[in-house]
């Protein structure tokens, strides 16, 4: 009332110019207070009214659900750029520093679901496709009834999605049930999220408990007392919760009944000292009820009856039985192919997480595997090549370069200090690999501290290019972040570069050598040093850029080598040492075995973790040598 | 040299700031802080450490407390938590400080708590913690679970419409303890135990394609789905790029956290999290007077115009405007007498509004709900009148019968059933 | 010729001992409650539980130093003593508290609403109200006191039994006592294992019963309990390696396949050596956390056995006191630059701050350590006796590659 009034003495006072439109003028006047401070539940009726007014409403919506609508002086202006005009008339303001209004993402639901009608027809593809994600995220019967309404849509893939979202649409809101049946019929065997959701309202139940079956219900089935989905513990409590049948005593309604019949430090005739043993409890209690001072608990015998005349049912909700048989025909015929999707999705899962463990353990099984040399701080090669990819993206503003510079920039960097690592402290502790285990741990602590000095123990963002953003999607099961692919792919290189060095290279041959046989090897002219130097630095490059494309999906803090070093170790020592494809072996082994365990329990992925590293411990009791194990004489070294 | 002549020169002008000169002469009034400046916990409790020295120099600046200076003892506990009990007692009984604040972690103030009641100290905890405790040496200025985790449930019910929930929390207790307690309430708001999925993950979890599947096929019912996010700490980042890698937006699925504020978003690119929401007492981007000067304030003390202000700031700034208060009102510094007069004590906040300490040591406090914008702060879309603080929740049955009222029984778990106190100390 | 008699042949450890009780009886003296008050509480619990660090460093040089094995997963052991007694020491207080609460009630409690209100009250915090079965006997200081010792004990012996049988050894069973460390900290982390999750144990500095005598008595009486028991165990230690048994398991450092073809049961001898030292670095923890009063499982992650190591490396390992020494000197270091009391180094353009960089300088030299002190601290003793390496010119002892070098085999 305040608000029109002063928005009348404004329009007086200011002598504006008529309002351009009226009814809007009005509906404003009579709900600034619902539009400044707006509530989902309550707006509808407002918008509605908003919407009925003609085009400037719909600007008005479109610029409120936009956050571009401000409040200046009681009236409402929709703020473009710098300037600003008046949602009513439409004319300039000048000067006005408007109070941005911010309605929350529930009343901009509300907000572009009534724009949507008028934008299903747009000329403009986006805008189109817009509306059809809003339909599809908040459907309704009047959405339906537009869609059918609107002209054909020229785009063949937005036609596509329009079809798809009538359809889903007529499932729910069609008043033919025929209509709806032919629907349902027609999408069967989709394993898509929004045809499942569209079927399982139809196919939710409510538990019935009633004398007879009720009449002109959609029953579901009958349910069996006792039976294993049902058992008598639930009947009783739906019976209990309907009032059907006493509720049991429980210990502390006892309780507190005895406690309010003290008399004279005795309970029927048991004095209260006796009363911390349970059975006297009930015998004070049956003596209480004797004398008529509690009400009687329930017994047995009156659940009993009250069970035997009461048949139980789950009832659909959904009145029509065509449609709830259609409904679970579809769902049945969804069903093996679902589980098979999961599957499916479970196993690109474990993949990528196989991919991720093997790129972090690859350098390991270059220095450890290969050259008998343990480093400790590799976890921390692989946190410095996660923080040069931060550095390169600071530097470098776009993304794509950035990366293409930081991979490389990665390598060099842990090539170098894992070459300087081992000229100054491995080589001295040749063939002494627990000094060399606790040097390196030294080395490890003391990284991990420098990174904190330098770059702070918060998170550090390394965000991925816009093309390896989003993810590869096969249905609404099936998907895998592209990210995690690329991971993939980078993680199937570098074997193939590993294999090439090895196998085809002058530096492989001689790594080979010096790790058979080092002094026959020295003797042919081969420096084992440099080899072992060259090699040590080129598991702590592949170390960096593994560094790099973790922190890509992951967190880049200083403790990100941490979390990698003992899986990695795992990794090798399962697999097998000395042997690339052990550690293929080992990451696929421990990449299936957690995703495994975490979706038998997907409350408790720590859970998952510990039996997985159970696992490995006890699975190396037993295969110490790990699963494609060394074989011939460098296997006693 | 030039203090002095200042001192001086303030002297012969104005009789008024007299109070300094006297002030410096006073025994000083020694103030802990108990946060950690090293290990895992450093960034977020250095940022508090700040927060009490430009407190206690901004109080110097005023003429410092019952005519004496404020003098602040840091120790670093070291994110180590036997750690805070030791340099507890040795800021209780070596250093004599009159007033701590500190601790983070729930189980950092667990094991504090046990020392300051022995030798009945005085500690101001800034952070939202999961309640079920009200210590009789404890003024617990975060948010309390009705404080924060109720109401942004609420707000997800009422304005979001979501029907089914994801309660994904990093495990240890205040995820624990907040999800048993939204898991009870929602129960008695008629959701059925089916639409609740519940998820716990370790502590810098960076694995998260399967859980975010997980949450993106509880759609299949039909039903709206919302996350309520109680990760901890860097885990958030991995959750929030796998969330955008999934394609999951704020309009599908909303993700309200109770752990990620303007600090933690600094650590990511923001423009795929925009809409998701995080529940607060309070937000860097308050429209308020008071608020704008604070951050002013901030700046000019750290030297450093891009540090964020987050609300464990505002709760250490208001725990310590009513310590202030409440030694000016007791005339004394002795923990009883402060603990007396500190009851009822009302200091404005940074939202506009106020903070009074109640019988329960709890305070009341505003509930915002903020929507992340691009450029990691946040849009405040609803913010309700200040809630009292409940230190015992009303959903869980064991709780909803005890209350906490220090100056009136003298008891902080009492049960208003028998009507009997039922532990003077707290659990530990 | 006739055996000298145990003391006579080991003079380090009288001296050990006599160190030992004339520190403990300064503190004594210097105490609040018994003493001059010079020193704070706080202060004689930090040196109480640098004797139970100690101890367990002794016990990590007996594995280590004299068997060879690099147990990177001895404070699982440490932690699981602290546990067990743990346990004990919440319920009979919890219990205590329960008790005279409920004894307002009108009516008495039963057995079960006592079990069930003290289960309420320790699993409350974090969400939960069932006494979970690993706490059956906690009602029981005995039974959790036999537990002290035979839990870890007992995963000492299972594991070392799995490992030493596989013949796993070096590097791998280094990894794979992480891996066990690991797995039991993040079993520990989880809110279903029954231990209260990330919260863990706490309040264990009031001790049920003890109300009445005060933090300040308390602390002086287990610093007591703890040089007590580096007393025993460090005696027990010496006793150990001093005999034939320590020539055997030396020699199994040194080359274990030699002695096993000697005929010497290698693996009975590795698995004594191992669940001893596990039983006596449980008894450390069992007396460490009463004093520290809280332990949760932060306490067993592989760094903290890695530190362990280093302890005993910088202090010097193969020899017992080396351990003891490089324990107390590094922990209070620490502890010392860390807590922001050590004044900043000023370099020119840049000042060092210690609780920043003390981490960095720890790593570094410990790195030193390795590369040009392998008996660390120690070795100076070894200097002052007159114990000379001899002259081999740095060569492998043994004609294998991978033979272990002369500084590596003196002990």
């Amino acid at each position: 009332m305040t608000c029109r009034l002063i928005a009348l003495l404004l329009n007086l006072f200011l002598a504006l110019p008529a309002a351009a439109n009226p009814a809007l003028e009005a509906v404003i006047a009579d709900n600034l207070d619902q539009i400044e401070r707006p509530s989902r539940r309550t707006v509808e009726p407002v918008v509605a009214r908003i919407a009925a007014t003609g085009p400037e409403g719909m600007a008005l919506l479109s610029a409120w659900a936009g956050r571009s609508l401000g409040l200046a002086d009681g009236r409402l202006v929709i703020v473009t750029g710098d300037g600003a005009t008046d949602a009513v008339t439409g004319q300039a303001v000048t000067g006005a520093d408007p109070k941005m209004l911010r309605p929350n993402a529930g009343v901009r639901g509300v907000i572009e679901s009534a724009l949507v009608a008028g934008e299903i027809a747009s000329p403009d593809r986006a805008r189109r496709a817009a509306a059809l994600a809003s339909i599809a995220r908040d459907g309704t019967a009047e959405h339906l009834a537009a869609l059918r309404a609107a002209a054909p849509e020229p785009d063949p893939a937005l036609a596509a999605r329009r079809a798809r979202i009538e359809k889903l649409l007529t499932i729910r809101f069609d008043a033919d049930p025929a209509a709806r049946v032919t629907a349902i019929q027609d999408m069967a065997g989709d394993v898509g999220l929004d045809f499942r959701a569209a079927l399982n309202p139809l196919l939710a139940t409510r538990r019935v408990a009633s004398a007879d079956e009720p009449q002109g219900a959609n029953i579901a089935r009958e349910l069996r007392v006792g039976s294993d989905d049902f058992p008598r513990e639930a009947a009783i409590a739906l019976l209990t919760a309907q009032g059907l049948v006493q509720p049991r005593l429980t210990a502390a309604d006892q309780r507190n009944a005895l406690a309010a019949h003290i008399v004279d430090g005795r309970v029927g005739g048991v004095s209260v000292a006796e009363l911390s043993d349970p059975q006297a409890r009930d015998r004070a209690y049956e003596a209480l009820e004797g004398a008529g001072t509690v009400p009687p608990a329930a017994t047995e015998a009156e659940t009993e009856a009250a069970l035997a005349g009461i048949r139980f049912f789950d009832v659909y909700a959904e009145p029509e039985a065509a449609v709830t048989d259609a409904a679970r025909a579809a769902q049945r015929g969804a069903e093996w192919r679902l589980g098979a999707m999961k599957g499916i999705d479970l196993g690109l899962d474990a993949l990528s997480l196989a991919s991720i463990y093997f790129l972090a353990a690859i350098g390991l099984a270059i220095t450890f595997g290969v050259m008998r040399v343990i480093n400790m701080a590799h976890g921390e090669f692989i946190m410095m090549g996660a923080y040069t990819g931060y550095v390169a993206q600071t530097l470098i503003a776009d993304r794509t370069l950035s990366l293409v510079a930081a991979l490389p920039l990665a390598f060099a960097v842990t090539f170098a200090a894992g070459v300087v690592l081992y000229r100054l402290v491995i080589r001295h502790l040749a063939h002494r690999p627990l000094e060399t285990l606790l040097a390196t741990f030294g080395v490890s602590i003391a990284l991990q501290q420098l990174a904190k000095n330098i770059f702070g123990t918060q998170a550090r963002p390394l965000t991925a290019p816009a093309w390896l953003e989003g993810a590869i999607t096969v249905n609404d099961v099936v998907s895998i972040s592209t990210i995690r692919v690329a991971i993939f792919v980078l993680a199937l290189l570098f074997l193939g570069l590993f294999l090439f060095i090895m196998k085809r290279t002058r530096l492989g041959l001689e790594v080979r050598a010096v790790t058979q046989n080092p002094g026959m090897a020295a003797s042919m002219g081969i420096n084992p040093d440099r080899i072992a130097m060259m090699t040590f630095g080129l598991g702590s490059g592949i170390a960096g850029i593994a560094g790099v494309a973790i922190g890509l999906f992951a967190q880049v803090t200083s403790e990100l080598g941490q979390q990698y070093i003992v899986q990695s170790f795992m990794t090798v020592v399962v697999g097998g040492v000395g042997n690339i494809w052990g550690t293929l072996a080992g990451a696929g082994l421990i990449g299936v075995l957690s995703k495994v365990i975490e979706s038998f329990n997907p409350s408790n992925t720590l859970a998952a973790q510990t039996f997985m590293i159970l696992f490995i411990v006890i699975f190396i009791q037993f295969r110490p040598r790990g699963i494609i194990p060394q074989r011939g004489r460098a296997a006693e070294a | 040299m030039n203090r002095i002549i200042s001192a001086a020169a303030a002297l012969a002008i104005s009789t008024g700031l007299a109070g300094i000169a006297w002030a410096q002469e006073g025994e000083p009034i020694k103030i802990g802080v108990l946060h950690s400046l090293s290990g895992t916990m450093a960034i977020s409790e250095t940022t508090l450490k700040d927060t009490v020295l430009m407190m206690v120099e901004r109080q110097n600046a005023k003429g410092g407390l019952l005519g004496r200076p404020l003098e602040a003892v840091v120790v670093d506990p070291a994110s180590d938590w036997p750690l805070f009990a030791e340099k507890a007692r040795e800021l209780l009984t070596v250093s004599d400080v009159d007033v701590i604040f500190g601790a983070w972690t729930s189980v950092s103030r667990k094991s504090v708590l046990p020392v300051l009641e022995e030798l009945n100290g005085l500690m101001f905890y800034p952070v939202q913690y999961e309640g079920e405790e009200s210590s009789k040496n404890v003024i617990y200025t975060g948010a309390a679970p009705n404080q924060q985790a109720i109401p942004a449930v609420d707000y997800m019910t009422e304005e979001l419409g979501v029907e089914k929930w994801a309660l994904l929390g990093t495990d240890y207790v205040y995820p624990r303890t907040t999800n048993n307690i939204l898991d009870a309430y929602l129960k008695d708001k008629g959701v059925a135990a089916g639409d609740i999925f519940v998820n716990y993950t370790p502590f810098g979890h960076s694995d998260w394609s399967k859980i975010v599947a997980d949450v993106v096929a509880l759609g299949a019912d039909g039903k709206k789905v919302g996350v309520v996010s109680t990760i901890n700490g860097d885990a958030n980042v991995g959750f929030y790029k796998e969330l955008a890698a999934a394609g999951v937006s704020a309009e599908d699925i909303p993700v309200i956290a109770f752990s990620v504020g303007e600090e933690e978003l600094s650590g990511l690119d923001t423009a795929n999290l925009v809409g998701h929401l995080a529940a607060w007492n309070y937000f860097q981007s308050a429209d308020t007077p008071e608020n704008a000067a604070f951050i002013e304030e901030w700046h000019k003390f750290i030297g450093d115009d891009k540090r964020v202000t987050n609300d464990p700031m505002e709760a250490t700034m208001i725990g310590f405007s009513a310590w202030v208060a409440a030694v000016e009102k007791a005339g004394t510094t002795d923990v009883d007498p402060v603990l007396d007069a500190i009851v009822g004590i009302e200091v404005p906040n940074l939202t506009g509004g106020t903070a009074t300490v109640l019988p329960n040591h709890h305070l009341t406090k505003p509930v915002l709900i903020g929507e992340i914008r691009a450029d990691g702060q946040f849009d405040i879309v609803s913010q309700t009148e200040p809630v009292p603080g409940d230190a015992w929740t009303d959903y869980l049955p064991e709780s909803a019968v005890l209350d906490a009222d220090w100056p009136g029984k003298q008891c902080g778990m009492f049960n208003t059933q028998t009507n009997s106190c039922v532990q003077v100390q707290s659990n530990y | 010729m006739t055996r000298q008699p145990f003391i006579l042949r080991n003079p380090s450890v009288l001296v050990v001992l006599a160190l030992l009780a004339a520190f403990t009886l300064a503190v004594t003296l210097m105490s609040t409650a018994y003493g001059s008050g010079a020193l704070p509480t706080s202060t004689v619990k930090v040196l109480g539980k640098t004797l139970c660090l100690a101890l367990a460093a002794v016990a990590m040089d007996l594995v280590w130093g004299y068997l060879g094995i690099l147990s990177l997963g001895q404070m699982a052991f440490f932690a699981l003593g602290g546990y067990m007694i743990g346990q004990w020491l919440m319920y009979a207080r919890t219990e205590a508290i329960v008790a005279a609460s409920l004894s307002g009630n009108p009516i008495p409690p039963t057995v079960q609403e006592l079990r069930e209100a003290v289960a309420n009250q320790i699993f409350g915090v974090v969400g939960s109200a069932d006494l979970p079965l690993v706490w059956t006997l906690a009602h029981s200081l005995t039974a959790q006191l036999v537990l002290v010792v035979a839990v870890p004990g007992l995963l000492a012996l299972v594991f070392g039994w799995l490992a030493f049988r596989s013949r796993v050894n070096g590097v791998y069973l280094s990894i794979l006592t992480q891996a066990m460390t690991l797995a039991l900290a993040l079993w520990l982390f989880q809110n279903d294992s029954g231990f209260r999750g990330n919260n863990g144990l706490s309040g264990l500095q009031n001790i049920p019963g003890l109300d009445g005598v005060g933090q300040a008595r308390l602390s002086v009486w287990f610093l007591w309990a703890s040089a007590a028991a580096l007393a025993l165990f460090y005696v027990l230690a010496a006793w150990v390696v001093g005999g034939k048994f320590g020539s055997v398991i030396r020699a199994i450092r040194d080359d274990e396949t030699r002695v096993r073809f000697l005929g010497y049961p290698v693996e009975g001898f590795k698995l004594a050596v191992f669940t001893l030292a596990a039983m006596i670095t449980a008894i450390a923890g069992a007396l460490y956390y009463p004093q520290a009063g809280i332990i949760n499982p932060a306490e067993l992650m592989p760094i903290a056995s890695i530190y362990l190591a280093v302890w005993v490396a910088i202090g010097g390992r193969g020899r017992l006191y080396g351990a003891m020494i490089g324990a107390i000197v590094v922990s209070l270091l620490s502890s010392w630059f860390t807590g922001g009391r050590a004044p900043d180094l000023n370099l020119p353009g840049y000042a060092v701050k210690w609780v920043d960089w003390w981490q960095v300088a720890l790593g570094l030299s410990f790195v030193l350590v390795t590369l040009f002190a392998p008996k660390g601290i120690a070795g100076i003793f070894d200097r002052l006796a007159g114990i000379l390496p001899p002259r081999r010119h740095g060569r492998d002892l043994g004609p294998d590659q991978g033979a272990l070098q002369e500084q590596e085999a003196k002990a």
